[in-house]
């Protein structure tokens, strides 16, 4: 269209299909492929039911009271003024939040890489039992209680007992409900937690770098570890790099499980309190269904804006 | 010297021996502060109760004993609900849940990764920005959904959800995409429809990709107490009953004990199996630019 109005010439337009023969395109084009629509229906109506259907809905009710007993009563802005201008609990949520999220996210990504990395160099053995030993946290789940014994604040708890034993203290710590440890200890067992998909993906990924790339880049002057890494590994690797972000970020801005099984629900004075346990104690407990959707959708915004940035970041790598 | 002999890979270019060996002991490090939680709870089941509660405590059992294993059969089985069905609970939402998921993503991945027709890629789209939110995002109006299709207190509301968890299909996808399209042309020459194309050419070709939906959905399943949905005592899983026998107090901790090594064995026996199949699929895990 620009191009027709700066040269002043008139180009004869494409034949316009008329809205009934574009309508008819497209049936039978829906027609050629019904088998494919088929093969995925029951996936697809499942995920419309239980992910997008909730995600619009929860967007939409975030600008309504609604208590589950009375009809939803249009609110507009109000939920969210509430929730950054009246909430201090809010605050603290977020603020905690952003600490598991800054802390964990780029410890556990740089962490699943590096193991990742050396697990690599290992004979093939070595390294299958190694992968266990790194992978086996993050799904053997309900395994986290035996942090609450490490943790546990007489002197039958590990921590304490080997540190009263070793003479470094002399009382022991109530580790858990003390606010100064909670945030710690959280995230030290998130991270604890944290080498799931993505370490598999990055692990799987260094199985397949080029070796001839590897040999070129020696040749073209490449003379140690270091440089083989950010010249030829990370680049090949962008791929998986991408996709290991995508889990750990959504993972690391998610934690409520392990605060709750740790510092329990509430924690003491909020210090372990997270967006996610917010938004369970105002949905599930409270019953404010609009408040609670305000929460998710500050979450949801939050979530999906940290992995767009940092898709944008990554991309850079190795450039 | 044996041990060392690991650190010199010849294949290998630019490698000093210094800067491995440091790297491996950091790996060596990091993998025993990995480990020990897990070998401790190995330990913990198998130690008797004046083990259990010894000072200065201490990880590995000196007397092992199956007590506990006996202990948690006999409490068990005076209780209001036996344990028989919890495992039952446990054992029936994780194998609908993850062969269903199996089936079902498979099935919506094959035409995305093999065709493209109207809507394709934006359903891809969808599912692919679906994975940068965590489900915690969607529980309220889940709830809802739930009691709208009347489905809570039912093991429904546990599997039904799991079936269209965005990341299999994502990596199923992804791997669907190296089986050569010739084949399917073969297929399709010697007049098989693609319903027959799916499940006799493409479901056999792309089994390590099962085993590795399977290593992802199948712990989560096996450590869902139940959550928000499921109220009745009979329909309880096994991991809520663990929850409920460890909070009985100290003459249950090595019962508590025993329970949480029966439910971290099974995923971790099961990862170990297919795990070249994992590391075979994740290798076409990446997202494209």
């Amino acid at each position: 269209m620009q191009a027709e109005t700066a040269t002043g010439k008139t180009v004869p337009k494409p034949v316009q299909p008329t809205k009934t023969s574009k309508w008819a395109h497209t049936i039978k084009e829906l027609k050629r492929n019904k088998h494919h629509y088929i093969l995925m229906s029951p996936y697809m109506l499942i995920f419309f039911l239980f992910t997008v259907i909730p995600v619009v809905f929860s967007l939409c009710l975030s600008f309504f009271y609604f208590n589950m007993l009375e009809f939803p009563r249009f609110v507009g802005w109000q939920n969210y003024s509430r929730l950054f201008l009246n909430d201090d609990v809010f605050m603290i949520a977020l603020k905690n939040t952003f600490m598991f999220a800054v802390i964990t996210g780029p410890v556990s990504y740089i962490a699943c890489f590096l193991f990742a990395w050396i697990i690599n160099e290992l004979s093939p053995k070595i390294r299958a039992v190694m992968t266990l030993i790194f992978y086996a946290p993050s799904i053997s789940g309900n395994v986290f209680f035996i942090w609450l014994i490490v943790f546990s604040g007489d002197s039958y708890g590990y921590l304490n007992g080997f540190l009263i034993k070793y003479g470094l203290m002399l009382e022991p710590i109530l580790w858990l409900t003390n606010e100064k440890y909670i945030l710690p200890i959280v995230i030290l067992v998130q991270l604890w937690l944290s080498l799931g998909t993505s370490f598999l993906a990055f692990i799987a990924g260094l199985q397949t770098i080029d070796q001839t790339l590897i040999e070129a880049g020696a040749v073209d002057g490449i003379n140690n570890r270091w440089q083989e890494l950010w010249f030829i590994t990370l680049p090949s690797m962008r791929p998986q790099l991408l996709f290991g972000a995508v889990l750990q970020i959504t993972g690391a801005f998610a934690v409520a499980d392990i605060s709750i099984a740790l510092a329990g629900f509430p924690s003491v004075n909020y210090a372990a309190h997270t967006v996610v346990t917010h938004l369970m104690d105002f949905g599930s407990i409270r019953f404010e269904m609009g408040y609670a959707s305000a929460i998710a959708t500050v979450l949801f915004v939050i979530m999906i804006g940290t992995n767009m940035l940092t898709q944008k970041m990554l991309r850079k790598v190795g450039e | 010297m044996k041990m060392l002999a690991v650190l010199r890979t010849p294949k290998r270019l630019n490698r000093s021996f210094l800067v491995s060996f440091l790297l491996f002991a950091l790996l060596a490090l990091f993998g025993a502060f990995m480990a020990m939680p897990l070998i401790y709870a190995v330990n913990n089941a198998f130690k008797p109760l004046d083990e259990l509660f010894i000072f200065p405590p201490r990880i590995f059992v000196h007397n092992p004993t199956l007590d506990n294993f006996f202990d948690l059969v006999a409490i068990m089985g005076n209780s209001w609900v036996p344990l028989t069905r919890y495992i039952a609970n446990t054992v029936i939402i994780t194998i609908i849940g993850t062969a269903g998921h199996i089936l079902l993503a498979s099935a919506a991945a094959y035409p995305l990764a093999k065709y493209r027709f109207l809507g394709s890629k934006t359903l891809f789209s969808i599912v692919v920005l679906s994975l940068m939110f965590s489900g915690h995002v969607t529980a309220i109006p889940n709830y809802m959904v739930m009691s709208w299709l009347g489905w809570i207190n039912t093991h429904a509301s546990i599997i039904v959800p799991s079936l269209a968890f965005p990341l299999g299909l994502f990596l199923m996808k992804q791997f669907m995409e190296q089986i050569p399209d010739a084949l399917l042309e073969a297929a399709k020459i010697d007049g098989a429809n693609e319903y027959r194309i799916f499940w006799s050419i493409v479901m056999p070709n792309v089994k390590p990709a099962w085993l590795t939906l399977m290593i992802l959905q199948f712990p989560m399943l096996w450590g869902t107490d139940g959550g928000s949905f499921i109220y009745s005592e009979n329909l309880k899983t096994l991991h809520y009953a663990l929850g409920q026998i460890t909070q009985g107090g100290i003459a249950r901790a090595g019962v508590g004990a025993a329970v949480a090594l029966i439910l971290m064995v099974v995923p971790i026996t099961l990862f170990i199996i297919s795990q070249s199949s994992v590391i075979q699929t994740m290798a076409t895990s990446g997202m494209k630019e």
